[in-house]
């Protein structure tokens, strides 16, 4: 199953989508965006849940980041790499390829 | 105050099997008198409103309640993560194609072992083969599959060939948990508790396997705490961040707290928020206040709020003082005792073992 495996954002081409046991959900007693696994909750702010929407296993990592630019004025492309990166490896994101 | 992010939901402690580690406790036949299908709905849709995000469906085994998908059904309604943990006896195709129907979003499967023989004899019944096809029937349902094999002297010096078992089912991730010492477990402690030469050999083998199988399959280790410094951060804080609710409808701020000599709570005379926020069983271990030496004026008061009460009183017979676990507790040499014991040449290599036994129970929902 190689297009399921999880591998490093080294490069803008890779298309990431959330792992198959994690839900990204509105939590209205919060307000706030959260990410859930079975053992975890990571609550989100504004961007980290705006990428994340857009993490649809369709859309590069490029094509994210042209996209946030489109919304938003400040978008440093760097941190949203490096979010993506450590939620991979926390395997709360999957990346394929091509 | 915070608001709860998990509740553990044990539906009934009936179940097939016998596994003598079973957290499950001791006075099972306590717990007949379930609460019906409505009586959870409302506690579901009252957990949501509380802050709850996530719902674990337990037992006992919760496949045993025949409103199972009903009560699926109604938690995804009001928004929760939903995890079912279940020994996989039971799930029929048919019970699993409704469940995903219901939206189901995470299963999770307990094995003993990784081959029939040992397993089954863990188990106390025979269920390996049928357990493994239940882990396949999620896959091909394209669930993700947790595997969760609980560790103790009997099967620990298998976690390589249990790696590859969870491997060749598909599975997602595999739980390596340590047993923890409650309900039958405690009674069954000095047959179960492994010795430190065991535990290393494992550790070796998951840090290696870790390397190997990394992007393929997640490894979640769960430390013995009798081995560790310090104790487990108990549920991340008593009545902090999870509450359980165990057959009979009493709430709990862990799922191993019904023995502590403390006011009983139910969902079938208070509201959960009430539970939640003012009753005298959430507020006795709360925060720091209760503390006593030497957790009081310890730096990592926030971070393990002392272990767990239920260890302390299980070992001390007081529920607040600091868990024995730690190393800087004046009662550690009780836990230091049971390793000693555990790794002594002298240590019977077959303890008897006292299975779980089947509760008495009218079948309910
Ligand atoms: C009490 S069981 C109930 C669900 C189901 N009957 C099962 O065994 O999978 C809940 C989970 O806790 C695990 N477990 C049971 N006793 C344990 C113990 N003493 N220490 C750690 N995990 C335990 C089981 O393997 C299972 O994953
Ligand atoms: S006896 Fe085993 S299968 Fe049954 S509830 Fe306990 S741990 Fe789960
Ligand atoms: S003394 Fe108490 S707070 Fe400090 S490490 Fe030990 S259990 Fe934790």
């Amino acid at each position: 199953m190689p297009s399921t495996m999880p591998m490093p954002i080294d490069s803008d081409a890779g298309r990431p989508r959330l792992a198959p046991h994690v839900r990204l959900t509105f939590d209205p007693a919060r307000q706030r965006y959260v990410l859930l696994t079975p053992e975890t909750v990571t609550v989100l702010n504004d961007t980290g849940a705006a990428i994340l929407e857009l993490c649809d296993g369709e859309r590069t990592v490029a094509g994210i980041l042209t996209e946030l630019h489109a919304r938003y004025d400040r978008v440093v492309d760097d941190e949203v790499r490096l979010f993506l990166t450590d939620l991979l490896a926390k395997r709360r994101v999957e990346v394929s390829d091509g | 105050m915070d608001r709860p992010f998990g509740l553990l939901a044990e539906l009934t402690y009936a179940c097939p099997l016998h596994c003598p580690y079973c957290s499950n406790p001791l006075n099972l036949g306590d717990y007949c008198d379930e609460l019906t299908t409505q009586e959870w709905q409302r506690v579901l849709a009252e957990a949501s409103e509380l802050g709850v995000l996530q719902l674990h469906l337990s037992g006992g085994e919760p496949l045993q309640r025949r409103d199972l998908v009903e009560i699926v059904r109604s938690a995804r309604g009001v928004g929760l993560y939903t995890n079912l943990i279940t020994s996989g006896f039971g799930l029929s195709p048919r019970r699993a194609e409704l469940l995903r129907a219901a939206g189901l979003d995470h299963v999770q499967i307990s094995i003993q072992a990784d081959e029939p023989t040992l397993a089954d004899r863990i188990a106390g019944a025979r269920s390996f083969e049928r357990k493994k096809a239940a882990a396949r029937l999620v896959k091909s349902l394209g669930w993700p599959l947790t595997v969760n094999v609980v560790l103790h002297r009997h099967n620990i010096d298998r976690v390589d060939r249990i790696l590859d078992m969870a491997a060749d089912l598909g599975a997602d991730r595999i739980e390596l948990a340590n047993t923890q010492y409650y309900g039958w477990a405690w009674r069954n402690r000095d047959g179960l508790l492994p010795s430190r030469a065991q535990l290393e050999c494992a550790e070796a083998t998951v840090r290696a396997r870790r390397g190997r199988l990394d992007g393929r399959i997640e490894i979640i280790y769960v430390v013995p705490d009798y081995y560790s410094r310090y104790p487990k951060p108990c549920m991340g804080g008593w009545g902090r961040r999870q509450l359980t609710v165990v057959p009979n409808g009493d709430v709990l701020p862990c799922p191993t707290a019904h023995a502590l000599p403390l006011p009983r709570v139910s969902v079938r005379e208070h509201p959960l928020a009430w539970i939640w926020e003012r009753s005298p069983l959430f507020q006795r271990f709360r925060g720091t206040g209760w503390m006593p030496h030497p957790c009081r004026s310890c730096g990592r008061r926030e971070i393990d709020f002392g272990g767990c009460r239920c260890q302390a009183f299980q070992l001390t017979g007081d529920a607040a003082r600091t868990d024995p676990v730690c190393h800087l507790s004046p009662d550690h040499g009780l836990v230091a005792a049971a390793v000693r014991a555990a790794n002594s040449d002298t240590q019977p290599a077959r303890t008897p073992l006292t299975f779980r036994p089947h509760p008495d129970r009218p079948v309910k929902g």
